[in-house]
């Protein structure tokens, strides 16, 4: 007789030593842009693998290293383990290049989570650049999930060009829903190509909706975008600790014992990465740190 | 208080102007709208006119040759479009298109230089409010410069 599990009842990955990864086998892989690829794994003992939203996970590519990458799938699917990867450095640029049924080792998750419990019965808006879309993604899915339990729903990104969107397909989705303001904008276009916003994404946070004394904004992109937005952010009155950031930093270890990744007197693997602002404010855009 | 007065002060450009201005610069204005696709003005035209935007979208584009046009920003609702009527040569340096179906006030630009001068408190009042509007758009522009989104961020 074959029984089929249903996904709650399949056994959670474990490994008993932090530092030591667990093989996942490659499922599926998309392109998202010219050099960023999502990748869709599932353990190899067919376990499943809970997360919190904007938590991440340290990917092993045998024989080559260790590179740190944020969770991006649903954290209510957590028989699939995605995530979003951009070829830039040693590790991630062969990463990129995995084919299906391809094993590479997993050890997580690590780090703090987006405040998605604590900001229900508020409004939330969200702010992406580039590829921090992909570690707010499984934000997006539990807010859709649970959208009841939320007031309004802004998601506001930002890309280069409308070729260096993630997500396309599902940005389109989310934006049919009549429950939820996406708006997106790029740097610059042709207009043969694209008929949408053109400007920075710190110029669509005047026109989202959101009561600015009921809001949480989950904010991630390159550090330089993430200041000018929390500048735009305080512009339209939110104080600092409803603004959530995810902090990067070279990451080794991911259990605060490396020291590599030291942000102040905090390390952004074991604190962070996701931090509200008005915790880490003193030392965030400080040149030395 | 006639229509355009009241759509007047109620656009976010004109926000808490007193209303004695808004009675004055209201007989420089008029209601407009474009269809989609429609070039609202071209570039080297003559700076003659200003548009704050109602409702609907506009795409600013410069044309480079060998590329074609590229859209390099767009305005919507509660947005002002053009301040080269401020400054000499008084001349467009963009396109503007219509992306979609756009309300707009327009403003006789000759018209409204005539009442700041008649009212110089308006011209302060007017001056600073074009100025935030000149700083926002080069400050988006200095972060463009920046590439925001890239690899190196």
């Amino acid at each position: 007789m074959v029984v089929t599990l249903k996904p709650q009842q399949i056994p959670v990955a474990v490994s008993t030593d932090p530092m030591v990864p667990v093989p996942y086998r490659l499922l599926r892989v998309r392109r998202e842009t010219s050099d960023t690829f999502t990748f869709e794994f599932g353990s190899v003992d067919g376990s499943r693998f809970p997360f919190a939203p904007g938590q991440f996970n340290m990917l092993y590519l045998f024989g080559v290293g260790e590179v740190p990458i944020s969770i991006s799938g649903d954290p209510e699917r957590p028989e699939i383990l995605v995530h979003t990867v951009r070829a830039v450095g040693t590790v991630t640029t062969p990463f990129c290049k995995l084919k299906p049924g391809d094993i590479i080792g997993v050890r997580g998750p690590f780090g703090s989570s987006w405040p998605v419990v604590e900001a229900a019965g508020n409004d939330v808006v969200i702010v992406a650049g580039g590829v921090g879309l992909a570690p707010l993604r499984p934000a997006i899915y539990h807010i859709l999930n649970h959208r009841g339990e939320y007031g309004r729903v802004a998601v506001l990104y930002g890309a280069r060009s409308p070729g260096d969107m993630l997500y396309k397909k599902e940005l389109a989705e989310w934006r049919g829903r009549f429950d939820v303001q996406v708006e997106v904008t790029v740097d610059a276009a042709k207009p043969d190509e694209w008929q949408g916003n053109v400007g920075v994404v710190t110029t669509l946070i005047p026109r989202a909706h959101f009561d600015p004394h009921h809001v949480t904004a989950l904010v991630c992109g390159p550090e330089i975008m993430m200041r000018f937005t929390i500048l735009e952010l305080q512009k339209r009155g939110l104080r600092d600790d409803q603004i959530y950031i995810s902090m990067e930093r070279n990451m080794k270890c991911a259990i605060g014992f490396c020291g590599h990744c030291q942000y102040g007197p905090n390390f952004v693997c074991k604190d962070g990465p996701v931090f509200r602002f008005d915790r880490v404010k003193e030392i965030f855009g400080k040149r030395e740190i | 208080m006639a229509t355009l007065e009241r759509l007047l002060s109620e656009h976010p450009f004109f926000k808490d102007l007193d209303p004695r201005y808004i009675q004055l610069i209201a007989g420089c204005a008029q209601e407009v709208t474009f269809k989609a696709g429609e070039f609202i003005f071209r570039e080297g035209d003559p700076a003659s006119r200003f548009w704050v935007i109602r409702n609907g979208r506009i795409s600013l584009e410069v044309f480079a040759p060998g590329r074609g046009p590229i859209m390099i920003e767009t305005l919507g609702e509660g947005d002002v479009m053009g301040w080269s009527w401020m400054v000499p040569p008084y001349r467009k340096q963009y396109d503007a298109r219509a992306l979609e179906l756009t309300r707009a006030l327009e403003f006789d630009a000759m018209c409204i230089r005539g009442k700041c001068d008649e009212e110089p408190k308006l011209g302060y009042e007017l001056f600073k409010r074009f100025s935030q509007i000149i700083g926002q758009r080069l400050q988006a522009t200095r972060l463009r410069l920046i590439d925001l989104y890239g690899s190196h961020a």
